[in-house]
């Protein structure tokens, strides 16, 4: 069975109001994550009785400010310190705020720095019988 | 007066680094401020190096107790991705050696606690019955915790079908010596001293504070994600093993329930598990994000996977059942006496190396 991926977009502004709407519902907080594409990306992800839905928040940078929902969730001060620490994310107002310790990493905000350009895609390689030309 | 006393990173109930500053009033824990980061690792970042077949031993790598698991999450993650058909032969290895891994590591944890609370006889009992799993795992696989077994589009070794039914008929003898641990840890008068009504954690709080495995289940919540039916679960019969108290109690007689049910799930498996192939050839590469979700024997675990086409995959992100469970921890050392520190620290089955991925 494919568990089913639901992904819904909001904003920061509209954060806490969607955050407020799972705690009502029932639904339990199971992580908080950042991606570093061209911006940064972060989700958050509810479960209730197996019903998993995702929130995207998009953000060109890690200047940006998004409100914490550990005000909502109390649970999410680890995530958030997390993503403070690894990301450099500019969260406002966790409940605790280690202020960027932690985690005792050796670089500041190492998760912030891009990724390497993605290497080219694998050359099909020719089945039997395919004629190969020489370059 | 308060007092604010540092447990940790080094303490003898702590086989891995955390540090609590628990402060007192007199023997009572009034408040926690948890600390951790002490041996991060970095290894998500590693993924933006590593070709994504071989990120398979990374995985593994996260965790030294339940490292089989890891590795099957992380494949089902790419597999889901690529959406690539693993043969049930293959699923139904899979579901055995993950319950095997609960097993151990449940076998492991009631060891552990007994140290805890000072009943060292049964420590060592518990882990020489542990040692006869590790001694199927070692025959089966070649290794005793990190197993290699697992790779993207099924499994690297076979289990002969005669040999799974000596295997369960083995694990069925066993399940006698495990009624007589469960025995002296759910009735002797001192074990049940030191856990009943210690920790108590009620079911809203445990949902509200995002717990996960046997720390949910054992305040009535009966919530496992093998009920997804990954793997071989699906075809197999089996429910959430389940407490109503909350307590320390609770949590250690939930994962002695958890003992006997994956013994009963390696004997479902050694009776349906069908023929055929155990691995099929990967061809392409991963493309899009999904979230795979396990259950380890901590607890639920997750692999958020991003892929963009190449042999590298964007991001990896690993939230280990550990890292949900410190927020519960925390609620019921508010209020608990010092000397239960360590018992409550315990009941949550931390283990740091996941954490700290």
């Amino acid at each position: 069975m494919i568990e089913s991926q639901d992904f819904r977009e909001t904003t920061p502004e509209r954060l806490i109001g969607e955050v407020q709407g799972m705690r009502d519902a029932g639904y339990r907080l199971v992580q908080i994550g950042a991606t570093r594409t061209e911006g940064f990306e972060i989700n958050y992800s509810f479960d209730r009785n197996l019903e998993f839905v995702n929130f995207k928040i998009r953000l060109a940078d890690n200047t940006e400010a998004i409100p914490s929902i550990s005000g909502v969730y109390w649970s999410a001060f680890l995530y958030e310190n997390e993503l403070h620490d690894l990301f450099g994310l500019n969260i406002k107002n966790i409940h605790i705020d280690y202020q960027g310790h932690f985690y005792r990493v050796a670089r500041p905000a190492a998760f912030a720095e891009k990724p390497p350009p993605p290497k080219i895609k694998r050359a099909v390689k020719p089945t039997a019988g395919t004629e190969v030309k020489e370059t | 007066m308060r007092t604010i006393i540092p447990f940790g990173p080094q303490h003898p109930v702590l086989p891995e680094p955390i540090h609590l500053d628990l402060v007192v009033e007199d023997e009572t824990v009034v408040d926690v401020i948890p600390s951790i980061g002490f041996i991060h690792r970095g290894l998500e970042k590693l993924v933006e190096k590593k070709d994504f077949q071989e990120f398979v031993y990374v995985a593994e790598r996260i965790c030294g107790i339940c490292s089989f698991i890891h590795g099957m999450t992380y494949c089902h993650g790419v597999e889901q991705l690529m959406k690539i058909e693993v043969p049930p032969r293959a699923h139904y290895l899979r579901t055995v050696w993950s319950e095997l891994s609960r097993i151990h590591s449940h076998l492991l944890w009631l060891g552990l606690i007994a140290d805890a609370f000072g009943f060292e006889s049964l420590f060592m009992h518990s882990w020489r019955l542990r040692e006869k799993v590790l001694d199927i795992i070692e025959a089966t696989t070649g290794g005793r915790v990190i197993f290699g077994s697992c790779k993207i589009g099924g499994v690297r070794r076979d289990i002969e079908n005669g040999t799974l039914r000596e295997i369960a008929a083995k694990l069925r003898d066993y399940a006698v010596e495990y009624k007589d641990l469960g025995n002296v840890f759910l009735n002797d008068l001192t074990v049940k001293r030191r856990l009943c009504g210690v920790g108590v954690l009620s079911g809203p709080d445990a949902l509200g504070l995002g717990s996960v495995g046997p720390m949910l289940r054992a305040s009535g919540v009966a919530q496992d994600m093998r009920l997804l039916k990954y793997a071989a679960y699906g075809g197999i019969d089996f429910a959430p093993v389940t407490a109503e108290e909350g307590d320390s109690y609770a949590r250690c007689a939930v994962r002695i329930g958890e003992i006997f049910q994956s013994v009963e799930i390696i004997r479902q498996c050694s009776e349906k598990i069908p023929g055929g192939a155990i691995e099929i050839k990967v061809t392409g590469l991963p493309e899009g994000e999904f979230y795979a979700r396990t259950e380890q024997p901590r607890g639920e675990v997750i692999y958020y996977i991003k892929a963009n086409g190449t042999k590298n995959l964007e991001r990896l992100r690993v939230r280990t059942p550990t890292f949900a469970n410190i927020p519960p921890m925390l609620k019921i050392m508010t209020g608990c006496q010092l000397a239960d520190v360590p018992v409550l620290v315990l009941t949550i089955d931390p283990c740091i190396s996941c954490t700290e991925r």
